[in-house]
C-alpha cells in the first residue's frame, strides 16, 4: 500500500479520538498521538485495535510502546503488512 | 484468587465501595451482588423526600463489579504484590430502564469484550431481586 494511502487511513482509524482539530488537519508523519492529537492512553488503544483490524495485523506489546507517533505506526503496519 | 480476596484489593471503602460479594469469576467474566443500604449517603439528596438510587452510582456499582473486579483477577499475579491497582474510568455507554430503591438487592453481569493494552473493555447488565433489567450497557477503564 502507498504511503499517501496508509496516511489516509490512519486519519480516518484517529479521527473520533482526537482533541486537537487544528492538529489533525495538520497531520504529517511528525505528529504525535498524545502530544499534538490529543489523544488519551485509553484511546490509544481503540486506536491500536482498529488498525489491527483495519489492516488485519497483530500489535504486539512491543510495537505498541513505539507506535506513539505517525511515523513509527507507518513503519510498524508497514513491516508487519510484508510479514503476512 | 476468591471473592474475598479480590475485594480486599479494591482501591475503595465505605463510604463508596459498592461490592458485597463476587459469585462468579472467570476469565471471560464476573458476576456480583450489592445491597443499597438504606442509610447512603445520596439518598438524603437524591431525591428531596424521595430516595431513588442515583444513576451515576448504578453506573459506579457496574464498573466496580464488572470492570475493577474482573481487572483485579485478569491481573491476578501482577497485582498481588501491590497493595492496589491503579484504575481509571476510561468511557462507559449506559442505558437505565427501572429504578433502583434503598434496601435492593443488585446483580451485576459483566462480559468482557477485550484486555489489551491495560484497557478492559466490558459488556455490563444489572439486574434487581426480582430479575429484571436495570441497566446495561459498555464500560472500559485503564488498569495496571
Amino acid at each position: 500500500m502507498e504511503k499517501e494511502a496508509l496516511i489516509t487511513a490512519l486519519k480516518k482509524i484517529v479521527k473520533p479520538y482526537i482533541q486537537d482539530e487544528e492538529a489533525f488537519e495538520n497531520l504529517s508523519e511528525n505528529t504525535d498521538f498524545i502530544k499534538d492529537l490529543k489523544i488519551n492512553s485509553a484511546n490509544l488503544v481503540d486506536v491500536i485495535l482498529d488498525v489491527e483490524d483495519t489492516f488485519d495485523i497483530i500489535v504486539d506489546n512491543e510495537s505498541m510502546e513505539k507506535m506513539l507517533t505517525v511515523k513509527a505506526a507507518l513503519e510498524i503496519i508497514t513491516t508487519k503488512l510484508s510479514e503476512k | 484468587m476468591t471473592s474475598a480476596e479480590i475485594i480486599a484489593l479494591l482501591p475503595y471503602q465505605k463510604p463508596f465501595l459498592f461490592v458485597d460479594e463476587l459469585t462468579s469469576i472467570s476469565e471471560n467474566s464476573i458476576t456480583g451482588i450489592y445491597t443499597f443500604e438504606k442509610a447512603a449517603f445520596f439518598y438524603e439528596g437524591h431525591f428531596k423526600g424521595n430516595p431513588v438510587t442515583p444513576g451515576v452510582i448504578l453506573t459506579e456499582v457496574m464498573a466496580q463489579i464488572g470492570v475493577v473486579c474482573l481487572g483485579i483477577f485478569l491481573l491476578k499475579d501482577e497485582i498481588r504484590q501491590l497493595s492496589a491497582p491503579k484504575i481509571a474510568l476510561t468511557s462507559n455507554q449506559i442505558d437505565f430502564f427501572l429504578p433502583v430503591f434503598p434496601n435492593e438487592k443488585v446483580t451485576v453481569i459483566s462480559e468482557k469484550e477485550f484486555f489489551r493494552f491495560n484497557k478492559l473493555k466490558c459488556k455490563v447488565q444489572m439486574f434487581n431481586a426480582s430479575k429484571e433489567l436495570v441497566c446495561r450497557g459498555f464500560i472500559s477503564g485503564m488498569i495496571k
